[in-house]
């Protein structure tokens, strides 16, 4: 297993973002995330990466415990997030945005990580924008931006956090591609997606999640037609 | 040729207050850090290379080279051991830390050096000056001061634009909790930024001691003008914290033509009427 949780736990006061979640994701797999918004699934990508701080449980990478190991150790053992709300560093071109994350996230030199930083602007289609500030990006550029990072620390296990909304369906299309040609190169995904067709595209497993629970896990079809889900998810997006 | 000569003494002088604030905007621009011990590590930087010069009897080009490797360890030492630890989204804090530390350097450098004024010194230097025409002459010492501030900011400008590190340092100044999702180590970022900070507070200590005697308790009064030169240049950029030392210079120097209580108040002056009408100062980064 490439991440194992663990009965993991974490409330903020009286709201409960993660009650008692256990789960696997297998190397290689691309894991789905469906919930309605608060439901926890955020909060749950900030406990992989180390952001946030269970109250309780353990979360594992390659049967190593990481519950207590610090943000950026993390992601030199290989997970790599995006934001929903992209968070870019403004003062600091898009090139520049990637080559950080290239060169203290896969931990090359700049001139060794140059070609790799040059690929992911090219499959991210931001080579055109490489000396821009990523200030003045547009907002689908931005999310793109906020992938192209991620990639750029050579992650195992990519978290991907709301990167379909708000694209028209040809971006989406095209995004999908991109998704499903980063998950057959071998990087794990685990994506949280309001977009449905767009998640359930890419995925081979979907779970849900409200009030930091599981309420539904297994083949994503199966999953989307059940009732807790019909009830709970889809009922609150009508 | 009156106005000729204060211009350029004030300009010259302003070389000097860029090097008091260079630093000062170093450490605030990557991790939002008010040092308010920052003039008394200038001292301790003159006392560094009075020390070299007198106890070793070496040059002082050399004695400040030696500071300024010791300063360059002190700093790193001092932000990994004690500033990273008060950080965290409060100001008060680090705040707090650095206004003990500030006590603590003044009366450590007093029981360890007494109050006596003590000044540095280039030797036959000292007094050179280069004629510049039309009886008109600029000190040796202050246009090295003033090169010195230039030659620093070009060094920095290099880190910070064209080195990996550089983009660490600004990357973390952004934001510092997705520089560490970048794999970035914020702690030694601040580290290296704080080293190097001192780095520029050692030669500035040096010109401070040269330019002007000096004693333990002066730190204060001179991280004022630090202050004014970062806040009339406007924060985040290195080139604008040279304008505002060399605007604060022209108008001490002005002032001081004027009579010798108006040096220090036209300066302060200046700096209200530059706080007044462009609060984010002149230079300020396009967004924040």
């Amino acid at each position: 297993m490439l991440l194992e949780i663990r009965n993991l736990r974490r409330a903020f006061g009286a709201v409960v973002v993660a009650d008692d979640i256990s789960l696997d994701v297998a190397e290689g797999e691309a894991l789905g995330i469906v919930g309605p918004n608060g439901a926890g699934k955020s909060s749950l990508f900030n406990l992989i990466t180390g952001q946030l701080k269970p109250d309780g449980g353990n979360i594992l990478l390659d049967g190593a415990d990481i519950t207590n190991a610090p943000v950026r150790r993390r992601v030199h053992d290989g997970i790599g997030r995006s934001f929903q709300i992209p968070q870019p560093f403004e003062h600091m071109t898009t090139f520049e945005n990637v080559s950080v994350a290239a060169c203290f996230g896969a931990g090359g030199s700049e001139a060794e990580e140059q070609e790799h930083v040059i690929d992911v602007l090219h499959r991210t289609g931001l080579l055109p924008k490489a000396n821009m500030p990523a200030g003045s990006l547009s907002l689908l550029e931005r999310k793109r931006l906020e992938m192209a990072r991620a990639l750029a620390t050579k992650p195992r296990l990519l978290l991907l956090d709301e990167i379909a909304g708000g694209l028209t369906e040809a971006e989406c299309q095209s995004l999908i591609a991109t998704i499903q040609e980063i998950n057959s190169g071998g990087t794990t995904i685990v994506w949280i997606e309001h977009v449905t067709h767009a998640l359930l595209a890419v995925v081979s497993r979907l779970i849900a999640i409200d009030f930091g629970k599981i309420i539904g896990e297994g083949n994503p079809k199966a999953v989307m037609d059940s009732e807790a889900v019909r009830q709970i998810y889809l009922g609150m997006e009508a | 040729m009156f106005v000729l000569d204060t211009l350029i003494q004030g300009i010259l002088l302003g070389g000097l207050y860029a090097l008091f604030a260079t630093g000062l905007s170093l450490i605030f621009g990557v991790m939002r850090l008010v040092n308010l011990a920052h003039g008394d590590f200038m001292i301790v930087g003159a006392f560094a290379v009075l020390v070299l010069v007198e106890a070793l009897g070496l040059p002082i080009v050399f004695a400040a080279a030696l500071a300024g490797i010791a300063m360059f360890i002190l700093g790193y030492a001092l932000q990994r051991l004690l500033l990273n630890r008060a950080l965290g989204k409060d100001i008060l804090p680090p705040l707090l830390v650095t206004f003990g530390l500030s006590i603590i350097l003044q009366n450590g450098m007093l029981e360890t050096f007494s109050a006596d004024t003590r000044r540095l010194s280039f030797g036959p230097l000292s007094e050179a000056s280069i004629p510049l025409g039309g009886g008109l002459a600029a000190g040796v010492v202050p246009v090295l001061t003033f090169a010195s501030a230039v030659l620093v900011i070009l060094f920095l400008n290099w880190l910070f634009y064209r080195t990996e590190t550089g983009r660490a340092f600004r990357a973390t100044s952004d934001n510092p909790e997705i520089a560490q999702l970048m794999g970035i180590d914020n702690n030694r970022i601040f580290s290296l930024a704080m080293a190097l900070a001192l780095v520029v507070v050692a030669i500035a200590g040096l010109y401070l001691g040269t330019r002007a005697t000096f004693d333990p308790l002066i730190g204060p009064s001179r991280l004022i003008f630090a202050f004014e030169a970062v806040i009339i240049g406007g924060l985040g950029s290195f080139w604008g914290t040279l304008i505002g030392g060399i605007i604060l210079g022209l108008a001490q120097t002005a002032g001081a033509q004027v009579s010798p209580e108006w040096q220090t108040l036209s300066g302060h002056v200046v700096f209200l009427i530059v706080l007044v009408l462009r609060p984010r100062g002149l230079f300020p980064r396009s967004v924040d």
